[in-house]
């Protein structure tokens, strides 16, 4: 994966967590996922095509997406739910059109499809491409969070 | 110009996380008065019971997308002057351009804070 396509999906995720939940997460060092294993509790997977191909996936341990979407409604969501799986969506929705936007002003004109949700222990995330994919950690002060995308 | 916080605002989306997250946007601006409806179909018929004087509205939803309600809205001799700011995720050249045909009053691209809700709920009204 050409490493040009890293920082659009950085910049994405902490423009969208800064807005949408007034928190601005710290990204740690990003690096190669060789197996299809989740490494949070909840995930929200994506597919993209164009110029560019392939998949983004958000995935979120429960305590970081439950300050992350209680702090975007404004109220407080203590466990995994419908609100939590709709704003997991959500998100990365939003964390793929940003990210789309910075690529298209990079020349690459690229499409996302509807995302799903997968939730519970140990869920697999499978993308479109298959193989490896890049993991950008990240971190708030409730826990942690990545960004797991696999573009080519 | 004061801008009238009492205003009925209609926010349409298919997600009702959104739906919140725009309501509580919405209150953080001082905007209390807010209905809802989960797509541009439900919305419609909310329209033809209920008086609402300004709308919020996600484009893509399924059963009538945001495009299509405001299309519906602007041929409907009694609905046409309504206040329209569409939601997007993305700012797309093409999808913009069509808005603006259809009669969009402005649009907005997720995601985004009050404060840029707020300029352009009170744009679109200074406007009209």
């Amino acid at each position: 994966m050409d490493v040009r396509f890293i920082n659009p999906f950085l910049e994405g995720t902490s423009n969208v967590l800064k807005t949408m939940a007034f928190i601005e997460p710290r990204a740690g060092k990003p690096y190669l996922k060789k197996d299809s294993l989740a490494r949070g509790d909840v995930s929200g997977i994506i597919g993209l095509t164009g110029e560019v191909k392939g998949s983004l996936a958000l995935s979120f341990s429960q305590p970081c997406i439950l300050k992350i979407v209680s702090n975007m409604l404004g109220e407080e969501i203590k466990e995994i739910n419908g609100d939590i799986k709709d704003a997991v969506g959500e998100l990365t929705n939003m964390v793929s059109g940003v990210a789309r936007k910075k690529l298209e002003a990079m020349g690459l004109t690229i499409s996302a499809a509807i995302p799903t949700v997968v939730s519970g222990k140990d869920h697999s995330i499978v993308h479109v491409l298959g193989g490896p994919s890049i993991i950008i950690p990240f971190e708030i002060d409730e826990g942690s969070f990545v960004v797991d995308v696999s573009l080519k | 110009m004061i801008v009238d916080k009492k205003i009925k605002i209609l926010v349409v989306d298919d997600f009702a996380t959104m739906r919140k997250v725009i309501r509580n946007l919405l209150k953080q601006i001082g905007y209390d008065n807010v209905i809802e409806a989960e797509n541009g179909q439900i919305a419609f018929k909310t329209l033809q019971s209920q008086q609402v004087d300004f709308i919020i509205s996600d484009w893509n939803m399924p059963t009538m997308s945001g495009l299509e309600l405001l299309k519906a809205i602007r041929a409907d001799a009694n609905l046409a002057k309504t206040p329209f700011l569409m939601v997007t995720a993305e700012a797309l050249k093409e999808n913009v351009v069509e808005a603006v045909k259809a009669g969009v009053n402005n649009y907005i691209v997720k995601p985004f804070t009050a404060e840029v809700l707020e300029g352009k709920i009170a744009k679109i009204i200074e406007s009209i």
